[in-house]
């Protein structure tokens, strides 16, 4: 059986590739994938610890990040396509529309 | 149960008067400026001569308490008057001069620019003036003391824009503050050791202590204190350098303030304080001496000057140093004598030297003077009145104050008498030099002054009005002071005639219950005048006693008039001598031409230092190193600082996401940390 630290060490990695991601990325697009990855880290380390303690709750909350994070691609790929015919750029620096 | 005198109204008078000139007086007529000033300083001189008719039916001394002012625990002050015969005759002397001195003005400031603000001060000095005499307490005798020190200032200054006047009124205020310095403290020790500065209540438990002759402590502590404020005001050593300046103020100014009333309240001060210097020896000597130094350190310097108000300066000092001298050997009443006759004739002389500089459009240099007793002869009487007078010669008042307080100076010690009797010869010398300068001789100057000189007295120093022909006597409005003083002069020490000359000393009689300490120690439970005998006139009362003194009042008499043949002999019968002998005399006539350097003296000491400690530690260091850069380092410091935290404010979404990472990482690095321990 793989140690649960494996796992956590593999959630962490993720976790980070997302974070470096969202913050270095200039691509919308890109970032919205490290926000998924991020995501995807923390649900990596909420079914280890289940697995682990044998509780159910870990994968309950993992489905609930899965659907909340599905509406929100739903949502956010809407608007970033909005953006994109009016902006005719992904380009996240460009979009400064709200700063003084 | 006395009557109620409304003491309050002597003063109160000359401050409506102020109040009303200072307030309306510019939009008023020079003639409705003079009126109100006139009335008001009138009214107060015949509200104490209705004081001075019902006097004689009081209960002295008298005290009426107008409204209470201060009233902390135990310690009182209130707005009450106090009369008893010394306060009477100040009162008197203040009023009567004053308004004499009032009326001279008139004419002498009729041309100036300024002429309500003039008047509107010279009430304001009466008024303080008249409240520091009256004062029942210290406290209220102070604040008189520091509103004539005001009004003083402000009449100095009264040409305010031309700078020596100005700077001259400065000095006057600031050299006075060293002396009321010193008199405060004084006070507070009062107050410490009496819990009160009501002279009621301070001078019958000092009266009842024993002298301090071994050893001094504090009452000594208090009456050398008193005497340095006493020292400022009266201008004495070494606090005199004022009052030689203060003559860049108007004539009467001079007359009033200068000479005749304010100057003298430092006498007046150390006179109700006698309760104290008696018990004091030690303070009392002090006083005695620098009252003789300064009467012949001023008297020499008096003898070199040109200026013709300089000279009557340096004679003002000289006499105060007498009077100081007189109260210094516990003749107060001496001394108060010389104040009243002193008020007569040097305020006579003041404004006969008015008058002089007036006909002469502005003149003051007795060089350019000359020759005048033709031209201004009413001038010129009055003020050879005067001359005598304080020479000394008999029968005038000079005579008669100054030999007391001669005398007197002689029981006390030798020396006193000796320098007393050069000074006498001295002030001899340099009054006839001045009356010799001046009215004798043959005309020396033009009457066309310089503007230096030209005090604005606008239709004298007009252009076409020069010549010697133009030289012209004082209006009545001056010239009516000037013979009344001068009657004052002639018959005013007349009261005061001694024992020896087949007088009752009356004046010495009249004053001898305000200087009895051994009935303030009673509770000034005093007996009844008639048959009380003031232990000190006993002593000359004895025929051997008369006889010396007789001899003493020749000895001062031969100074008097051997200053007079010196100053004609030398500026009359000679006059290339004083030339030739200022030459042979050399560096010293140049010292004494010079005052001695004592201002140069005190600028090298004590304002330099002053000056130049105050720019380098006050203003550049503590003030624009400490507290300006105190505060202008803690803004600028906060500019750079939230000028550095700003560009956080970024408005990117992704560094704000960058702090919020960095900021967890931060707190699970900690976790992590403190976890693993």
């Amino acid at each position: 059986m793989v140690p649960l630290s494996y796992y956590l060490v593999l959630s962490g990695i993720l976790f980070a590739c997302g974070v470096t991601g969202f913050l270095i990325k200039r691509n919308i697009i890109t970032i919205f994938m490290s926000i998924e990855l991020m995501l995807n880290g923390v649900n990596l380390s909420f079914v280890a610890f289940a697995a682990r303690w044998h509780a159910l709750r870990g994968q309950v909350f993992v489905f609930f990040v899965m659907v909340v994070a599905a509406a929100e691609a739903a949502v956010g790929l809407a608007i970033i396509i909005a953006v994109y015919r009016t902006r005719e750029t992904l380009n996240v620096d460009q979009m400064n529309l709200l700063k003084l | 149960m006395t009557a109620n005198l409304h003491l309050w109204l002597i003063p109160a008078l000359p401050l409506i008067g102020a109040a009303s000139n200072g307030l309306m007086g510019r939009r008023s007529s020079r003639r409705a400026v003079s009126f109100i000033a006139l009335v008001f300083c009138g009214g107060a001189f015949a509200w104490a001569l209705y004081v001075a008719s019902r006097f004689s039916s009081l209960t002295l001394p008298h005290a009426e308490t107008l409204a209470p002012w201060i009233r902390v625990g135990g310690f009182s002050a209130d707005f009450a008057f106090y009369l008893d015969p010394l306060s009477l005759i100040m009162l008197l002397v203040v009023t009567g001069v004053g308004f004499l001195i009032h009326i001279y003005s008139i004419g002498y400031m009729w041309e100036e620019g300024g002429y309500y603000r003039f008047f509107s001060y010279l009430n304001l000095f009466m008024f303080f003036m008249l409240t520091l005499v009256l004062a029942d307490n210290y406290l209220l005798l102070f604040i008189g003391w520091e509103g004539v020190g005001l009004a003083s200032y402000l009449l100095i200054g009264f040409w305010f824009t031309k700078d020596s006047a100005a700077s001259a009124g400065k000095k006057a205020f600031i050299v006075n503050r060293i002396g009321d310095f010193g008199f405060l403290i004084g006070l507070f020790l009062l107050i410490k050791h009496f819990g009160s500065l009501n002279f009621d209540r301070v001078f019958p438990p000092v009266a009842q202590m024993k002298a301090e002759t071994a050893g001094a402590g504090w009452v000594t502590a208090i009456g050398l204190l008193l005497m340095v404020g006493a020292a400022g005001k009266s201008a004495q050593l070494p606090l005199y350098v004022w009052l030689p300046d203060a003559m860049e103020g108007p004539t009467p100014v001079s007359a009033l303030i200068h000479a005749a009333t304010m100057v003298t309240a430092g006498v007046y001060m150390v006179a109700r304080s006698h309760v104290i210097y008696e018990r004091a020896p030690e303070a009392l000597t002090l006083v005695a001496i620098v009252g003789v130094l300064t009467a012949l350190f001023a008297a020499t310097i008096g003898v070199a000057q040109t200026d013709i108000k300089k000279v009557l300066a340096y004679s003002t000092i000289s006499q105060l140093g007498y009077m100081f001298l007189g109260c210094g050997v516990a003749a107060f009443s001496a001394g108060i004598f010389h104040l009243m006759t002193h008020a007569f004739f040097k305020g006579l002389l003041f404004l006969a030297a008015g008058s002089v500089i007036h006909a002469l459009g502005g003149e003051q240099d007795m060089r350019r003077m000359g020759g005048l007793r033709h031209h201004i002869p009413w001038t010129f009487w009055t003020m050879t009145v005067a001359t005598l007078a304080i020479a000394g010669i008999p029968p005038l008042a000079g005579f008669f104050s100054k030999d007391e307080i001669l005398w007197r100076a002689y029981q006390a010690s030798w020396i006193y008498w000796l320098i007393g009797v050069s000074t006498a010869f001295l002030t001899s010398f340099y009054m006839f030099r001045l009356l010799f300068l001046t009215f004798f001789g043959e005309y020396r100057g033009a009457v066309a002054a310089g503007p230096e000189h030209g005090r604005g007295h606008g239709l004298h120093d007009a252009p076409g009005h020069g010549g010697h022909g133009h030289i012209h006597e004082s209006p009545t409005v001056m010239l009516l002071p000037l013979v009344i003083l001068a009657i004052l002069s002639l018959a005013g020490g007349w009261v005061g005639i001694p024992g020896s000359l087949g007088g009752g000393n009356r004046f010495d009689k009249f004053l001898a219950p305000v200087f009895d300490t051994t009935a303030i120690a009673q509770n000034r439970e005093h007996a009844v005048p008639g048959e009380q005998v003031p232990p000190e006139s006993e002593g000359p009362a004895t025929e051997t006693g008369r006889g010396t003194e007789l001899m003493f009042t020749g000895v001062s008499v031969a100074a008097a008039a051997l200053g007079l043949l010196l100053a004609w002999l030398l500026y009359l019968r000679n006059p290339e001598l004083p030339q030739k002998i200022a030459d042979a005399l050399g560096g010293f006539y140049g010292a004494v031409l010079n005052k001695y350097y004592v201002d140069e003296l005190y600028a090298v000491l004590f304002v330099k230092p002053l000056v130049d400690g105050s720019a380098r530690i006050l203003w550049q260091a503590m003030d624009q190193g400490v507290i300006d850069r105190t505060i202008n380092d803690g803004a600028d410091g906060a500019r750079h600082l939230s000028d550095n935290v700003r560009h956080m404010q970024s408005g990117n979404l992704r560094s704000y996401a960058g702090w919020v990472a960095a900021g967890a990482a931060v707190v699970i690095a900690y976790m992590v940390w403190t976890g693993l321990r």
